[in-house]
């Protein structure tokens, strides 16, 4: 049994290019200059791990992590 | 010198695309993926004598280096000319910035181009599309390039800075001048830049006297990073970028990816069963027909990818050529609608991405959605001829379509 993904953005990679919003709006904000954060802690939940693995690699600047815990 | 009796230097067709390339030959400008290509297979960094000096990074890897090293590489001058114009305070900030100016400048465009801010404009986006394609659609053909793709980003933005969307010929002209006309003669950027400042000059006092929601009089109103208004000449360095770099790059944007769904029926009718897909699909052309070629000025000595770089020359910075780099992209030739993974560099990279991204991705989705529901079966005509554009920013600058069974 897997364990619980987390996602993080990396505030000084981000670029604010919004493709995880785009992807994946439950698991990202923006702020307001267009900048991305994780929602709430990063905790994935089951039915949206593929997306957060489609917002990780559609980010051109890497700025987004997942770890499993 | 007159405008008239001024002679357009003419440069030498290439013959060696290894060592002495050119971003203005004809055979570039027509088809410019198998130079990319033959330049990739020679080294990561290719370098010109043309231009004064310049190099080409041909890899995605080379192109993700040098975005993100500003202390190389300087965004002073962005378009690769014949000539080195003077360098001017405000030319187009942040475009034109670098740290530490460039984050401030940047900061104050941001806001109005945040994806929620785009929602608004959906609705007005979509009503310019309609209302290009009724003055067409009964004619069973059109020039696609010159009646729909040119002036959905000239009426938007001109609809965002609160101008008269009318006026939409006159901008098309200065930016013509600036990103093609003024590579190989200086004269025109000059001119150009000064018609945008009188033209701009009337619209600031009067947002000034009578404020109004629109994007000139947010600038009016933004305060800089001591909490001081801007002043005229930021005010307007910014309207300049909005215009510069907001028309068209989105023409050729809206125009590439229709010309893709023109010759190649079985994506048109994909997206037409699977609307869902639009954003995906719009992200690949973007990838595969990326429009925007930067450039940066190379300041100090240093190696990209084991090539060393030297002062005193230009950078061609092609994001259009690093999103065709097969070591990042499998199948990079090839143009998958469904792609899954595609961190595609068409924005650029680092500190520097398109201040209006979100702003082009609404338009070109937006378009294609609004072409396909009102004209869901057209065909390049083949009695007539694509021609794009020259330099900079590469798009369909004529493209004769067909629609349904016309002949």
């Amino acid at each position: 049994m897997a364990g619980k993904l987390k996602i993080k953005v990396d505030p000084d990679k981000c670029q604010g290019h919004a493709r995880c919003k785009a992807l994946a709006p439950e698991l990202f904000e923006l702020d307001e200059f267009g900048n991305a954060h994780e929602v709430g802690d990063g905790s994935v939940p089951d039915a949206l791990v593929e997306k957060a693995h489609l917002a990780r690699s559609n980010c051109p600047e890497f700025a987004i992590d997942i770890t499993e815990e | 010198m007159s405008d008239t009796d001024r002679v357009m230097p003419e440069h030498p067709p290439v013959t060696d695309w290894i060592h002495d390339f050119d971003h203005t030959d004809q055979r570039w400008t027509d088809n410019p993926y198998p130079i990319w290509d033959e330049m990739r297979k020679a080294s990561p960094v290719v370098h010109t004598n043309r231009f004064q000096g310049c190099y080409l990074p041909t890899t995605y890897e080379a192109v993700r280096q040098i975005s993100h090293d500003t202390e190389h590489f300087s965004s002073r001058r962005v378009i690769v000319r014949d000539e080195r114009p003077e360098v001017v305070r405000n030319a187009a900030p942040p475009i034109t910035s670098d740290p530490p100016e460039h984050k401030p400048a940047k900061q104050l465009m941001l806001p109005p181009f945040t994806p929620d801010a785009m929602k608004k404009l959906e609705p007005r986006v979509r009503a310019i599309c309609n209302e290009l394609i009724d003055e067409f659609i009964a004619d069973g053909k059109v020039d696609a390039a010159d009646r729909y793709t040119k002036h959905i980003p000239v009426r938007t933005i001109a609809h965002m800075l609160g101008i008269p969307e009318s006026d939409s010929d006159v901008f098309i002209k200065w930016i013509h001048m600036i990103l093609e006309l003024s590579i190989k003669d200086e004269s025109k950027l000059m001119q150009a830049v000064q018609e945008m400042t009188a033209y701009f000059t009337g619209f600031i006092e009067e947002r000034r006297r009578k404020p109004t929601d629109d994007l000139i009089s947010y600038l009016i109103k933004a305060k800089d990073k001591d909490g001081q208004p801007l002043d005229d000449s930021q005010v307007l360095g910014s309207l300049r970028l909005l215009l510069i770099a907001g028309i068209d790059t989105t023409w050729s944007g809206i125009g590439a990816s229709l010309w893709h769904l023109a010759k190649t029926p079985a994506d048109r009718d994909r997206l037409i069963r699977e609307p869902e897909l639009m954003p995906t699909a719009i992200e690949e052309f973007l990838r595969a027909y990326s429009p925007v070629t930067m450039a940066r000025e190379e300041m100090k000595e240093t190696v990209i990818e084991g090539c060393p770089v030297k002062p005193n020359n230009m950078v061609l910075l092609s994001f259009p050529a690093a999103n065709r780099d097969p070591a990042m992209f499998p199948d990079a030739d090839k143009v998958i609608i469904d792609r899954k993974e595609n961190r595609h560099a068409a924005f650029g990279l680092g500190i520097h991405r398109c201040v209006g991204s979100n702003l082009a991705r609404l338009e070109m989705i937006v378009a294609i959605e609004e072409w396909l529901k009102r004209i869901p079966d057209f065909r390049l005509d083949p009695a007539g001829r694509v021609a794009w554009s020259q330099g900079t920013v590469r798009g369909p600058r004529k493209m004769p379509i067909l629609f349904g069974k016309a002949k």
